[in-house]
């Protein structure tokens, strides 16, 4: 396929930190044991996408991600890493790289997706349907894990609304989107739109994964002529659905009467006969309509389907929520074979007695665990070296972690070589690189990080 | 469900014989309410001497298409509310067989009147009083067309009722794309904008009369919040035949100001989200439902009848009762089996004869229904026209695209141009032209007082006129003039073309949106023009859609409506202000209420000072005499009155600043009568502690770098200024 993937990778984003640092950009943050883009890189691979540049927010980072593409993915993908500054936005990112863009269609991925729904099958309808640019949106994600205690405040609060899409009947066409801040107003829809198409399907359920094909001379143009638009989510796709109805040729618009029987003017009483035969099968007219009035420019989506899984890394709470998934329900994102106990523990481990791993854990190599320990759908790092009595409940447990005897840690997240020292109780903390937890110190809800 | 499957079926009387054992288990009879007055004016001036009803639709009146479908879908007991010209249609029950039926399998059906009901509400209300319905009902209007089955529609709204007692209605629609040209669909009737949601098809919002000159469809977010998929529809029509509960009766009793159907109750049940009444549509996939709603929708529903697409109701199956059977022949012709056609009369494909008439010589019918008892001459040429019956049309006339009605006398050579309606008994001159559009009746047009209410039939309650006014001018029917009449305002006596009657002006439509409700297709030119329309319309979308902003299409005009929206701001407070004045309103519901204006306004609290001091000085000036003297005593009450609320806006020296300036462009602009007296009022600001000393400096420092012309009251109270710097040191010193 001519296609050409553009993977944007981030840098150092602040949201996440201090689970990201100077040393550990986004795109290398471990999920479930292994850096966050390989989940999209693997994705690519399986769906025979391999021509692709990374783009990293910096040069350090990009170096970062270019030294581990190029172990990890030596001969499997042709990657070519580049850095563009910080702060351009997901377009600017682009418009950045715009000279290196040859193919005719452009699949841009955001680096923190992390999903089993296959770009191929994106770029494939892009490709049907001759659109101009083809996102892919899936069903919102069910907020909040199921299995804590707030579950129930999150289904009562309204569901959080992404963005607002409103679909043509074949739900292949998207006619109309709306998101960023003006999602909490009132939907405003142009009456033309409904007027083109007859019937539009508003959803507020969908949520933009950041996966797009984009036809390459369409997408430059835009970049060319909109200098300031940042962001293809809030700015880009927006305006390509808008300018979509517009621009409609004047040769073939006044067949579009027929429909009401009107067309005795067009000199053929014969006509008054087909026009009931319209309102029965108006699916022809549509088409017609769509084809005609887009002059070759429209925009498409591709919903996936509500099995599919797709959560986007941009928060510390999906970063915990993602973790939790792929070594649950999601597993098989993983890439690894669950064992009989539903977990995964490295040959190389080592755990001390009345140590219980429960399931939907996985420990990596070279990690030690004392005796009496507690691991309950956890995800643990390599070369960890945790003392007795330790409980380690739905955290993150990244490598080179040294936590000593009878620390607490629930729904946390434990970057590298963080020391904890004994009894230790965390809950609900984030632990920047490096830090060190003293002896007998709780923390609730705290991010701390080394200064 | 087998019983419903018979009850539907049962119309014919089949299987009335299988229901009797099952009485037990029936729900309560199916009731019906048809609305025998479509209670608005576009068939007039036909609907002046017969109501809409009554008018044949290829050889048989409206209502009894409705009452055929209404017994074959399984109702039990209709009732006909009459109202304009009851009389007519009581009678013609009486006369067809409808009224005092009773029996198993045929439906009852109950005259009600009432003479001053002037909307469907109202029809409702009265219905409601007298007690009449139990249960479920079908609300149709009499001049409704189908052949639906209702078994389906019915079915879902008594489960939706059982698991939701506030599903009160269901809107039967029915797929139809409007023209994107025309914005109307093929019936004439404007589009509609809904939004449905695709899972339980309840209903969420509705908009007719979609007009142009509002851009948008606006969905209020908590629709969307509590739905998260929606359809927004612009391809469905409303077939105006909703299931309703008994419940419906009962809200038009309790909101007495429902009066029309759509416009009223369907968009207040949606709006009152407090009793949380829902509807909901059935879509009608196959089956043909249409209602007549004007002269367009006759057009195409009589095209719709002669191709079959409302079987069983086509004029062969179901023929009037006392006529001769009219067959049906090739190309969808119907011919009565008495016609008299002359051998070398042409008729076309989608055309019906009645009987008795009789066609002459070299005529050609094209796409045109002929009424009976007809007499046609030679070389006529008739083309997709309507005429009724006992029409006589003389040799060489021309109609096309027009509706002609009972009695109508062409006399030779007249031509009718597209469009037209000629009411009863009109008499046409020889050679005579009737311009297209022209709507031509013996009565004269009622005055506009008439006609501005939603009056039906307005005046003609009584019945049938049975003498019509100028009967006496027939005798100068066959000479070229008659004298002219002009008396009568907005009609004008049509004698000077050889027409006996009057020929109406357009009411409030305007002759430009005639076109859209004719018979008559609509003009080449016109389709360009509109084509045209289109075309420049997107070339200013395409301006707004293209926002240097990247979210905004509004944000270009954002600034000029700036000064807009606080001139209509201040005169709000003003009002507010006046209103305090009066002693209606106490000072801190005032000041709750100014708030509350700002907000509305989204304004900022300087705004408000200004828009507040500006109010306290015009009520001064209002009471002030015509002297200087008596207006800086006015103020200085005013201000001693009101400095409490002024206080409230001043809290920070840019409110002041705010007001000081405000003073000054009203000594320059509005109220001038202030300006000598600007430096005696401003101490008393002071005084009053409404601006403090900081605004009064700060305020003549920035005028300083002004043009001269700004600095006149700087100047003015310059003393006042010096006064207050010196103090200002002084207290320095003190420190």
């Amino acid at each position: 396929m001519d296609f050409q993937v553009v993977l944007l990778a981030g840098g150092t984003s602040e949201t996440l930190s201090p689970l990201v640092s100077r040393d550990v950009p986004k795109a290398l943050l471990p999920v479930a044991n292994r850096p966050l883009l390989s989940y999209p890189l693997d994705l690519l691979e399986a769906s025979d996408l391999k021509d692709l540049i990374v783009v990293v927010e910096g040069q350090e980072a990009a170096r970062l991600v270019g030294a581990w593409v190029s172990s990890a993915y030596l001969d499997r993908l042709r990657v070519e890493v580049v850095a563009v500054s910080e702060d351009l936005g997901s377009a600017g990112a682009l418009r950045a790289i715009s000279k290196r863009l040859t193919a005719n269609d452009i699949l841009v991925i955001s680096g923190d997706l992390v999903t089993d729904v296959l770009p191929g099958a994106v770029a494939a309808t892009h490709r049907r349907n001759g659109a101009v640019v083809t996102a892919l949106l899936c069903s919102v994600p069910v907020s909040g894990p199921s299995d804590t205690p707030s579950s129930g405040k999150d289904k009562a609060k309204k569901p959080n609304r992404l963005n607002i899409v409103g679909l043509d009947k074949t739900k292949q066409f998207l006619l109309h989107i709306v998101s960023g801040t003006e999602v909490e107003k009132d939907v405003r829809v142009h009456k033309r739109k409904i007027q083109a198409v007859g019937q539009m399907e508003i959803r507020s359920d969908l949520m933009d994964a950041h996966l797009y094909a984009f036809k390459r001379t369409i997408l430059q143009d835009v970049l060319e002529l909109k200098e300031a638009y940042r962001s293809i989510r809030l700015e880009v796709l927006p305006y390509l659905v808008r300018s979509q109805l517009r621009s409609a040729p004047s040769v073939g618009n006044g067949r579009s009467v027929d429909e009401t029987g009107n067309s005795a003017v067009l000199s053929s009483g014969n006509l008054q006969c087909l026009s009931q035969h319209r309102v029965i099968a108006p699916s022809a007219f549509k088409q017609d309509v769509l084809s005609r009035s887009c002059g070759g420019h429209r925009c498409c989506a591709y919903i996936a389907p509500k099995s599919k899984y797709c959560h986007r890394l941009n928060s510390i709470q999906s970063y915990s929520d993602i973790n939790r998934d792929v070594i649950g329900e999601a597993s098989h994102l993983s890439g690894c074979s669950f064992s009989a106990h539903n977990n995964i523990i490295h040959p190389s481990c080592v755990l001390g007695s009345k140590t219980t791993i429960g399931p939907h854990c996985i420990l990596a190599e070279g990690s030690q665990l004392g005796d009496k320990c507690s691991v309950k759908r956890s995800v643990i790092g390599r070369h960890c070296r945790i003392g007795s009595n330790v409980k380690i409940v739905n955290s993150v447990v990244m490598n080179h972690v040294v936590i000593e005897d009878g620390c607490h840690i629930q729904g946390s997240v434990v970057c590298n070589n963080v020391q904890l020292q004994e009894r230790a109780v965390l809950k609900d903390c984030q632990i920047g690189a490096g830090y060190i937890v003293t002896t007998g110190s709780e923390h609730k809800a705290e991010s701390l990080a080394r200064k | 469900m087998s019983q419903k499957k018979s009850r539907s079926r049962g119309g014919g009387g089949a299987a009335a014989a299988g229901d009797d054992h099952e009485d037990l288990a029936r729900p309560p009879p199916l009731q019906a309410v048809l609305l025998a007055d479509s209670f608005t004016l576009k068939f007039r001036p036909i609907t002046l001497e017969r109501p809409k009803v009554l008018l044949p639709l290829v050889h048989m009146p409206m209502i009894e298409y409705t009452l055929t479908w209404l017994e074959s879908a399984g109702v039990d007991e209709a009732f006909v509310f009459c109202c304009a010209h009851s009389n007519q249609v009581k009678e013609y029950l009486e006369k067809s067989g409808w009224a005092g039926r009773a029996g198993a399998g045929s439906m009852a059906v109950t005259a009600v009147e009432s003479h001053d009901a002037i909307s469907a509400g109202d029809a409702l209300r009265v219905i409601f009083e007298r007690g009449l319905i139990h249960g479920d009902f079908v609300l149709i209007s009499g001049d409704t067309i189908s052949n639906m089955s209702l078994k389906d529609a019915l079915r879902e709204h008594m489960d939706r009722k059982k698991k939701d007692p506030l599903a009160v209605m269901t809107m039967i629609i029915k797929h139809s794309k409007p023209s994107v040209l025309t914005h109307q669909t093929r019936l004439g009737t404007d589009e509609i904008v809904m939004a449905i949601d695709p899972e339980t098809k309840e209903l969420l919002y509705y908009e007719d009369r979609a007009d142009n000159s509002n851009l948008y469809v606006t969905i209020d977010k908590d629709i969307l919040s509590n739905n998260p998929t929606l359809q927004l529809h612009n391809d469905m029509e409303d077939c105006y035949i909703d299931i309703c509960s008994p419940e419906v009766l009962s809200l038009f009793t309790d909101n007495f100001d429902y009066q029309h159907l759509r416009r009223h109750f369907v968009k207040g049940l949606l709006v009152d989200d407090i009793m949380g009444y829902k509807i909901y549509t059935h879509e009608l996939r196959s089956g043909y439902a249409a209602r007549i709603d004007n002269f367009r929708s006759y057009d195409t529903v009589s095209k719709d009848i002669i191709q079959r697409w409302t079987y069983p109701m086509v004029p062969d199956v179901i023929s009037n009762r006392n006529c001769s059977e009219s067959r049906l022949h090739r190309q969808a012709i119907y011919k009565a089996s008495d016609v008299t056609l002359s051998h070398s009369a042409q008729i076309g494909a989608n055309s019906v004869v009645g009987s008795a008439t009789s066609i002459g010589d070299h005529c050609r019918i094209l796409n045109s229904v002929i009424g009976e008892g007809c007499t046609i001459g030679k070389n006529v040429v008739i083309n997709g026209s309507y005429v009724w019956d006992n029409v006589v049309i003389e040799d060489g006339c021309q109609v096309s695209n027009s509706l002609v009605s009972d009695g109508v006398h062409l006399r030779a050579g007249a031509i009718v141009e597209p469009g037209c309606v000629l009411s009863f008994n009109v008499e046409v001159g020889k050679n005579a032209l009737v311009l297209a559009h022209s709507k031509v009746s013996l009565l004269p047009q009622p005055s506009n007082e008439d006609s501005d209410e939603e009056l039906e039939y307005a005046d003609t309650n009584s019945g049938v006129t049975d003498s019509p006014p100028f009967s006496s001018m027939r005798s100068n029917g066959d000479q070229a003039t008659v004298p002219s009449e002009e008396d009568e305002s907005g009609t004008s006596e049509t004698g000077t073309c050889g027409v006996v009657g009057y020929i109406w002006t357009s009411g409030d439509a305007g002759i430009l949106e005639e076109w859209r409700q004719s018979i008559a297709p609509i003009s080449k030119e016109k389709l360009e023009e509109l084509q045209h329309a289109v075309s420049e319309n997107d070339g200013s979308e395409d301006e707004s859609n293209n926002p240097t902003l990247p979210d905004k299409d509004d944000s270009s005009d954002s600034a000029v409506e700036d000064d807009d929206l606080i001139s209509k701001f201040e005169k709000e407070v003003e009002e507010t202000f006046q209103r305090a004045m009066g002693g209606g309103v106490n000072r801190d519901n005032l000041i709750l209420e100014i708030n509350g204006l700002r907000l509305a306004y989204s304004l900022q609290h300087a705004d408000c000072a200004g828009a507040v001091f500006y109010s306290v000085m015009k009520s001064a000036l209002q009471a002030a005499q015509s002297t200087n003297d008596s207006l800086l005593k006015t103020t200085a009450e005013a201000l001693g009155k009101w400095k409490d609320l002024l206080r409230n806006y001043t809290k920070t020296v840019d409110e002041e600043m705010e007001i000081l300036l405000k003073f000054e462009e009203m000594c320059q602009e509005t109220t001038k009568e202030f300006s000598p007296l600007f430096s005696k009022i401003l101490p008393f600001l002071y005084d009053t502690e409404v601006i403090s000393e900081d605004a009064i400096l700060r305020w003549a420092e920035e005028k300083e770098h002004a043009d001269e012309s700004d600095k006149v009251f700087v100047k003015q109270s310059e003393a006042f200024i010096q006064w207050l710097k010196e103090a200002e040191e002084e207290d320095d010193e003190e420190e």
